[in-house]
């Protein structure tokens, strides 16, 4: 192992070692081919951009800014509007996280300050099974259980008691906004809870300290204080599920009624981005049929691009104060 | 150890490779249509049976997507119940350099079926009923239209759930191709075609989402192939014909409608045969049909392709009427024949 | 004590409590769908299911035998792309580049990796499937193999960069070159880590279905060679899921456990590896 080693001929930095020397020893090589890996990545990305913009050029030129004002979707008469799915697309994303970010805060709370560590880890590892259960078999328990769940009881119970309010009116399909947002919830609880207990869990001792000192229950020192602090942390986990409820593609199709409709109910059948493009894109006839729905595919793109962009920035900031010192 | 895993693994790897590669027969794909699905799926099962160097691969997707990639040239042939229309012809014939030919299959209808709690007779549809259901403007199963068609049923009050295709279907163009001949409406309002701008209800993906959609759904109504009502036990019903009379979809009544126009068939075989005259003819029926290329770069699968074609039009027909589906006129069947030759 | 104190007390309980409650929903949750995926699927997996292609439609009996073999078929590519472009290029960064070009690579890494997957199989059916004019096993493992890229870039640079200092600097003072000390010092450090980001991505790429759905579309029979449509696990839930008929329902579930259960082991397998901690080389 050691017969043929060389000793190089300048200093130990590679740097500083001849570009010849370092040729021999096959590290620019090395150099070079893992730079090439690395540059594929970019590549690739830049590739998939490039290949949404241009393909979605001749409706982007049609329709300009009006695409996203015009609810018709209509392949016969080549009007294409993506008001529904944007709609669609939000209304389940909001209905997945009013249910999502409350019970996810609730047991990253519990996670991070009452559970005694290994009870904290074992929890911890069963979440982060449930964030690996693929889309589809979320579709298939959404189809087979919630849907006659929502159909028969839920819904119905919703209309009797708060029916007087537009969220709740219509008739009861048991598929549509409501219930899409429900299984969405089931798939996005995982990220908050993970990202929020991790951020949580960084918040300093001193912290919590000082408000118990000062009288605060434990609940009290909780949501006064560390959460607070670790505010900008659980925002950021909070868009990341958003992120994810918006790409959602299969459990939402399962569930959601395939209707580019508008509307204030929560039980009507509605359509998202993500479902129409899987649904029609293997047969829209004609280049404006199939680029108005890679256009679709771009805004889509561009919304997930944002949010994760925003969330992450939060999740650094908080981690970055939580190990500075404390603010006052 | 890590030796041992990567030799395994690069072993496994071409194993597999040997494996799948070693598999000779040849491979055709062709996309399309849901309608015929179950009679070309038994089809392709009983061709590679008796010819089994031959895999014809059918991805039921819908009419729209076996038109658009038969196009795109990404499948062997396509499947359709809505005929290409002239400019999706010219679209192919500019991309291509040569056209596309259609050759009708088995002759099938589409039923109006519905999930009414209570309620397992076959009711009686007119066709300013179903209009008026589809256009959303009918909305309760007790409203009067519904009930005159029906005395003696006991048609609840619960709202009408509609259900339609979610994506491009010529199970669509069938149903809206008859709808808009029977009402100017719907004509005006909707027009027919593959995909079209539903006034109201929900979407299910191909005719097997659209009986599961209904058949989970109580009050629910939609179009669907008959075989897919008859397989899965859900009440379909009569729609009354051109001459008046309430005709239930079945082999006769659906050949009878395609009497009409079996002498007169047009060299391209692109027919409607929808709201035809005659007492017994099913107002909502029609051909469907396989595009297939008229010029093929590879030999071997343009005879594997006329092979079956050509069995299909003898042999095959005879398994079409155990799944429900009419057999082709002898003119057809003949003049399908003479057109085989041109595709080369 | 004052009632004021009492009543904060009170709350201070309550609300602790809820957040056990939703702990608990929400782990319950996961138990709930294992334990109606193994009831409904393990009721319906027979040898059928392994051994047996798709009955024609209507007919029962028949099961996922190409699905499996399919779905094999597509994450073996996935992995052949997505391994050696994550772990190569995850080197680079840790031990090559400088900050601006690892700053960009890491900003493209995390751009697709929030792609949603259904855009992937947008590009995938784009690039791979018009130009070679087929539906293939190919452009599916294309797809599911640029999703694997970003987690297993991420994670293997992540590990590589933990490898301590000193193991580095020890090598280098031996006279080994740089790829040397990589290959034979650092890497093996962090070849834990490493397996698990491989594994991890894998699993996630397993259960993907949309980004298939363009790209190797379907197939009722054995799928030859990679230029082919071919049948896979997920496509074969979702299109069964949907359908009116009964038997294809039991296979849905029936493929579901399968699928579900093949990811947890991976998942619970990476995780083991992981906690048992990063390994120090034999000397």
């Amino acid at each position: 192992m050691t017969a043929t080693t060389t000793i190089p001929s300048a200093g130990p930095i590679s740097g500083s070692r001849s570009f010849l020397s370092r040729v021999r020893e096959g590290d620019e090589i090395a150099r070079l081919i893992t730079f090439l890996f690395a540059a594929s990545v970019v590549l690739v990305t830049v590739l998939l951009v490039f290949e949404l913009w241009q393909g979605s050029a001749l409706a982007r030129h049609k329709f300009g800014l009006h695409f996203f004002f015009t609810r018709v979707w209509d392949p016969i008469a080549e009007e294409f509007g993506a008001l529904p799915f944007i709609y669609g697309t939000l209304m389940t994303a909001t209905v997945s996280l009013v249910i999502a970010v409350p019970l996810g805060i609730g047991a990253a709370i519990f996670l991070a300050e009452l559970a005694p560590a290994r009870l904290s880890d074992a929890l911890e590892f069963f979440i982060d099974l449930l964030a690996a259960v693929p889309s589809v078999i979320y579709g298939l328990l959404g189809v087979f259980i919630v849907v006659p769940l929502m159909r028969d009881y839920v819904q119905p119970a919703l209309k009797n008691t708060l029916g007087f309010l537009p969220l709740f009116t219509g008739a009861a399909y048991g598929i549509g906004f409501l219930t899409a947002g429900i299984v969405l919830a089931i798939m996005v609880i995982p990220y908050i809870i993970s990202v929020s207990r991790e951020v949580l869990m960084s918040v300093p001792r001193d912290q919590r300290e000082a408000a118990l000192a000062l009288g605060s229950t434990r609940w009290e020192s909780t949501w006064k204080v560390v959460v607070p602090f670790a505010r900008a942390g659980i925002m950021g986990s909070i868009f990341l599920a958003l992120a994810r409820a918006l790409g959602e593609t299969m459990a939402v199709t399962m569930v959601i009624g395939n209707t580019p409709t508008i509307s204030a109910s929560l039980f009507s059948p509605g359509y998202s981005i993500a479902a129409v493009i899987a649904n029609e894109f293997t047969e829209a006839t004609g280049a404006l049929y199939t680029q108005a729905l890679i256009e679709l595919g771009l805004v889509l793109f561009l919304l997930t691009f944002l949010l994760n962009g925003v969330a992450r920035l939060l999740i650094v900031l908080t981690s970055q104060r939580g190990s500075g010192t404390a603010h006052t | 150890m890590k030796r041992i895993a990567g030799n395994f693994l690069a072993g496994l790897a071409l194993a597999l490779t040997v494996a799948v590669f070693a598999h000779a027969a040849l491979s055709i794909t062709g996309a399309g249509a849901t309608f015929p699905y179950p009679i070309y799926s038994k089809w392709f099962d009983e061709y590679k049976k008796k010819n089994p160097s031959i895999e014809i691969n059918y991805a039921s997707i819908g009419s729209g997507g076996g038109i658009k990639q038969v196009t795109e040239g990404t499948v062997d042939f396509g499947a359709s119940d809505g005929p290409m229309n002239d400019e999706q012809l010219k679209a192919y014939q500019d991309k291509h350099g040569f056209g596309i030919l259609h050759f009708p299959t088995v002759l099938g209808a589409d039923v109006p079926t519905y999930n009414i709690p209570g309620v397992s007779a076959a009711l009686n549809f007119t066709p300013e009923a179903l209009a008026g259901i589809f256009l959303g403007k009918i909305t309760k199963w007790n409203d009067p239209s519904i009930v005159a068609a029906n005395k003696g049923v006991n048609l609840p009050g619960n709202d009408i759930v509609v259900v339609h295709r979610s994506e491009g279907s010529g199970t669509t163009y069938i149903w809206t191709d008859y709808l808009s001949k029977v009402s100017e409406e719907w004509k005006n309002k909707v027009g027919k075609g593959a995909s079209v701008n539903w006034p109201v209800g929900l979407g299910g993906k191909g005719n097997e989402g659209v009986t599961g959609q209904i058949k989970n759904a109580p009050n629910s109504i939609g179009y669907v192939e008959l075989i897919y009502a008859v397989s899965n036990n859900i009440p379909y019903g009569n729609v009354k014909n051109s001459s008046g009379v309430f005709v239930k979809a079945d082999l006769a009544s659906v050949s009878a409608a395609a009497a009409a126009v079996a002498k007169t068939m047009p060299d391209d075989f692109r027919v409607s045969i929808t709201d035809p005259p005659g007492k017994t003819a099913y107002p909502i029926a029609s051909f469907t049909w396989l595009l297939i290329p008229e010029k093929f770069s590879d030999s071997a699968k343009r005879d594997a392709i006329k092979g079956f074609v050509k069995w299909m039009l003898t042999d095959g027909q005879n398994y079409t009427e155990q799944l429900s589906y009419a057999k082709l006129p002898k003119e057809v069947v003949a003049k399908e024949e003479k057109t085989l030759a041109k595709v080369q | 004590m004052s009632a004021r104190l009492r009543w904060r007390k009170f709350v201070s309980g309550f609300m602790l409590a809820m957040t056990g409650v939703c702990a608990l929903v929400t782990v319950s949750v996961l138990f709930f769908i294992l334990g109606y995926l193994v009831y409904h699927g393990g009721t319906s997996i027979n040898w059928n299911f392994f051994t047996k292609l798709p009955a024609p439609v209507g007919e029962s009996g028949g099961g996922m035998a190409n699905a499996i073999v399919g779905s094999a078929k597509i994450l073996l590519l996935a992995s052949l792309i997505g391994v050696p472009i994550g772990f190569l290029g995850a080197v680079y960064l840790a031990e090559f580049s400088g900050s601006k070009v690892a700053f960009v690579v890491r900003y493209a890494a995390d751009l697709l990796n929030g792609v949603p997957s259904i855009v992937i199989g947008i590009f995938a059916y784009s690039l791979v499937v018009l130009p070679f004019n087929h539906f293939s096993t190919m452009a599916g493992g294309f797809a599911l193999g640029l999703m694997m890229i970003p987690i297993t870039l991420r994670s293997t640079e992540e590990f590589l960069l933990a490898v301590p200092r000193a193991l580095r600097e020890a090598a280098m003072a031996l006279g080994a070159s740089k790829w040397k000390t990589i290959a034979t010092v650092i890497v093996p450090a962090a070849y834990r880590g490493i397996l698990t980001a491989v594994l991890l991505a894998f699993a996630r790429v397993a259960g993907e279905t949309a980004p298939l759905l363009f790209t190797a579309l379907g197939n009722r029979f054995w799928s030859p060679g990679w230029n082919q449509p071919t049948a896979s696990l997920p496509v074969m839930i979702f299109t069964y899921a949907v359908a009116p008929y009964d038997d294809w329902h039991r296979q849905a579930w029936a493929a579901g456990l399968v699928l579900l259960g093949l990811i947890l082991v991976i998942n619970i397998i990476a995780r083991a590896i992981l906690a048992r901690g990063i390994a120090v080389p034999r000397a």
